[in-house]
């Protein structure tokens, strides 16, 4: 770690790590990226991993697609000598209401004017997909093979490694502790390891975005909710696809390595609990089991919760600061920031290195979105 | 047996040698090598291999071995079917 740099990245999770790669390739080489622990300790490293493409807000779905493609050669494109572990087997998404039903069709066609390769399914044409599905109130599904999911770790490191290779310093173990500020204008971030001059951070810290945010006077309304995931015991393959329903609230996905992982999704009161429940454990089995009884016979192993940022219309932030010149926040991507990080770091990186980019980010500047909210020099709000 | 054929993790068949290439690549903390190559991921939950990765990392980045970063424990204590977790809630419905 140098005494000063041209940028600061806060946060090692795929956000951080990814825009750090993006800057670094564009020519930006003097970088320091602080984590507070390790890389991938946050909500990367304990998220559910999907890649999902059936969207139903256009902007969203394009930036999940192209976000897709990047996944599909990350080592490649980074230069890793693992394999980020990527499966395109699909994501069968499961309607129960005809409420749901209905929103599935105008999805599909949002989906298609993009060229997402996604097909409306009767509830036995699920079958065909997932033969182990419960149709019970089953009233139809979209389906699409693209969609799948990909290893959080080795993604991240993939992009942490190319970003290093590239120039890129990354300090873990180094938490933030303040922000030096000159005529509004960032100065030096203070760190548990000194204090480091420089001229734009950029703060990729999830949930705890908004509280750095507000040591500049930037107020972000991103809050944090708990959800929690657990894992079986591997078994034989059984289910190729992720499955998942919205209103019944689960998903569920057979990892390559043979072992399934899960959640549902109840809304809790914003806290940074860590800590995993029993009440989970047991609700998530109830769930799962009404819809796929073939997990009855799986042995879970673990059990663990992390963090989605939530945003109060779960799109993501991009912000500069309007108290304070060059610091900009990229939060709140209420749960799907793995899916969408590749896109989205070519989106920051080429705002903040003046180059051009199919989407406009200054255009979706809207200050008043919902009453009793107010974002400053708000740059992306309402675009996935 | 030679060296390289010395499994750490057992449930995950991780030997010394990939825990310590590992090491050697920069990862630092027993969560990393976990999240990177599985170790104590398995049904045992490292309870085998959690402190012959501290013993490895103690040894080769030359620090005590108390000071080594702990994994959190987490639940269950042992593997349970998700069949008699979600019977245990339709119960708990039940009473309510």
């Amino acid at each position: 770690m140098k005494k000063g740099y041209d940028i600061v990245i806060i946060g090692g999770g795929i956000i951080g790590c990814s825009i750090a790669f993006e800057l670094s390739k564009r020519g930006v080489k003097d970088i320091l990226l602080v984590e507070k622990r390790f890389l991938t300790a946050g909500a990367t490293g304990r998220c559910g991993a999907g890649i999902r493409q059936q969207w139903g807000a256009e902007l969203n779905a394009s930036i999940a697609l192209e976000s897709t493609h990047i996944l599909e050669h990350l080592e490649e494109y980074t230069g890793y000598d693992h394999s980020i572990e990527l499966h395109q087997g699909g994501y069968l998404l499961v309607a129960y209401t005809d409420k749901e039903w209905a929103q599935f069709q105008k999805n599909l066609e949002v989906q298609h004017k993009l060229g997402i390769e996604s097909v409306g399914l009767t509830p036995r044409e699920c079958l065909d997909i997932v033969p182990y599905l419960n149709l019970d109130g089953v009233v139809g599904g979209t389906f699409c093979q693209k969609d799948g999911h990909a290893n959080p770790f080795h993604s991240t490191q993939a992009y942490a490694k190319g970003a290093m290779r590239q120039g890129v310093d990354i300090e873990t173990f180094c938490e933030v502790t303040g922000f030096r500020t000159s005529n509004r204008a960032i100065t030096a971030v203070e760190t548990t390891k000194g204090i480091v001059e420089t001229k734009m951070v950029i703060n990729c810290a999830n949930t705890r975005a908004p509280e750095l945010a507000a040591m500049v006077g930037d107020d972000i309304p991103v809050y944090s909710e708990r959800h929690q995931a657990l894992v079986t015991e591997p078994v034989e393959p059984l289910i190729d696809c992720m499955v998942m329903s919205f209103s019944r609230s689960y998903y569920v996905q057979q990892t390559p390595h043979g072992s399934f992982v899960m959640g549902i999704g109840p809304k809790e009161e914003p806290s940074h609990n860590f800590h995993s429940s029993w009440q989970f454990l047991e609700q998530n089995c109830a769930i799962m089991c009404e819809a796929l009884p073939i997990l009855r016979k799986l042995n879970v192993v673990r059990q663990w919760a992390g963090q989605y940022d939530m945003s109060p219309d779960r799109h993501p932030v991009i912000d500069e600061a309007d108290t304070c010149k060059n610091f900009y926040s990229v939060c709140g991507f209420s749960g799907h920031g793995f899916m969408v990080a590749p896109r989205i770091a070519i989106l920051m990186a080429n705002y903040l290195t003046g180059q051009k980019d199919s989407i406009d980010i200054t255009k979706s500047a809207k200050k008043d979105l919902r009453p009793g909210i107010s974002l400053s020099n708000l740059l992306l709000y309402n675009c996935i | 047996m030679s060296k390289q054929e010395t499994l750490l993790c057992r449930c995950e068949d991780i030997t010394r040698e990939q825990i310590r290439a590992c090491i050697a690549e920069g990862y630092q903390t027993i969560d990393e090598i976990k999240r990177i190559t599985r170790a104590g991921m398995g049904p045992c939950q490292g309870r085998t291999c959690r402190m012959l990765i501290a013993q490895e990392i103690s040894a080769c980045l030359n620090i005590p071995i108390e000071e080594v970063l702990m994994p959190a424990f987490r639940p269950p204590v042992k593997p349970l079917s998700m069949g008699i977790l979600a019977d245990a809630y339709e119960e708990k419905e039940a009473e309510q």
